[in-house]
């Protein structure tokens, strides 16, 4: 049986690296990429330097992709930035940015991912959306509108790809202790914490728990989902 | 019009059709056969799967990453992907421009 391929998206650090070694270890042939490049490697890990919102690295990280593995099984689609400001003190660029990042790259990775994934009629994406969502969280307008944009993506390209074998679903981290959330306030992280029906931060274990589940064959019935971690 | 072009696309639509349960031989599709509508030889999702598979075997034969379905594709009054002999021309052309950038 050939080697299941994964593709996680913003590996650099953070959640996106600890899903990399994650799926190293489950056997996967993981395949990632960031902006700039990684300082460190795992066997089984191929990292590639593509900036998600950029269509011509994306398209160039696939052919790569195609060409040495001829196939991609799952995506997770992790890469992002957040901006945590008040609406008033948000620069267009920051806007830009933030859309750029989480929703074209997002849109951009899934579309090349899904014409592979056709090809042999199974795939599976997994799209990372926020608790701040749920939460309507204040101060983070455009990181939650922008979440807001791939859930909706999420919904509707799950309909789109369900002919071709392929499902997307979605995740809603809580607060877990990555540089994404490193310049928010300790206590903003308390206050969001103690609205969870769990109250402790989360772990990149947590969120690869939901993905495991997302990404098995037996989940080929479960599209369009969107699972927050935490209670909320 | 390219030959190996339209050869190319009968071959994707070929294996489309039979991918999806249908079967239509070689000899019976060419230029002329429209590829949507009543009379199409494939459903939308078809058409999709179709138009990558073409991308992916463009850029394997010629090396050119080429999008069939881009704003100009979706933009043009008659669209490209009526028949096998108009998505034929319509990537001849993107093809030729993209030997030009190159």
């Amino acid at each position: 049986m050939p080697d299941v391929v994964t593709l996680v998206t913003g590996t650099r650090k953070g959640i996106g690296r600890a899903l990399a070694e994650h799926y190293v270890r489950a056997g996967h042939r993981v395949v990632g990429c960031s902006r700039t490049d990684v300082d460190w490697t795992l066997e089984g890990y191929a990292h590639y330097r593509a900036d998600v919102a950029d269509e011509r690295a994306v398209k160039e990280l696939f052919t790569e992709i195609r060409r040495k593995y001829g196939r991609l099984d799952h995506l997770i689609n992790n890469a992002g930035i957040a901006s945590m400001n008040h609406s008033l003190l948000t620069p267009l660029s920051t806007v830009h940015k933030v859309l750029d990042t989480n929703v074209v790259g997002t849109f951009l990775v899934s579309r090349e991912a899904a014409k592979l994934m056709a090809t042999n009629g199974f795939g599976r994406i997994v799209n990372l959306t926020t608790v701040a969502l749920a939460l309507r969280l204040e101060g983070e307008a455009i990181y939650v509108a922008s979440k807001a944009a791939v859930l909706g993506l999420t919904q509707v390209l799950a309909r789109e790809l369900a002919g071709l074998g392929i499902t997307v679903n979605a995740i809603g981290p809580v607060p877990v202790d990555t540089d994404l959330i490193g310049s928010v306030p300790k206590d903003k992280i308390e206050r969001i914490v103690r609205q969870q029906a769990i109250p402790r931060m989360g772990t990149a274990e947590d969120i690869a728990n939901v993905i495991d589940f997302y990404l098995r064959k037996e989940s080929g019935f479960i599209t369009g989902q969107h699972l927050v971690l935490g209670g909320l | 019009m390219s030959a190996d072009l339209v050869r190319l696309i009968v071959d994707a639509v070929q294996e489309q059709c039979e991918g999806r349960g249908s079967t239509v031989a070689a000899a019976d599709l060419g230029p002329e056969t429209p590829l949507l509508g009543r009379a199409g030889v494939l459903d939308s999702l078809g058409l999709v799967t179709l138009v990558v598979a073409l991308e992916q075997t463009l850029e394997d034969e010629y090396g050119l990453s080429v999008s069939l379905a881009d704003e100009r594709a979706l933009s043009e009054r008659k669209s490209p992907f009526r028949t096998i002999g108009t998505l034929a021309e319509y990537a001849e052309r993107l093809i030729d421009g993209a030997r030009q950038r190159a």
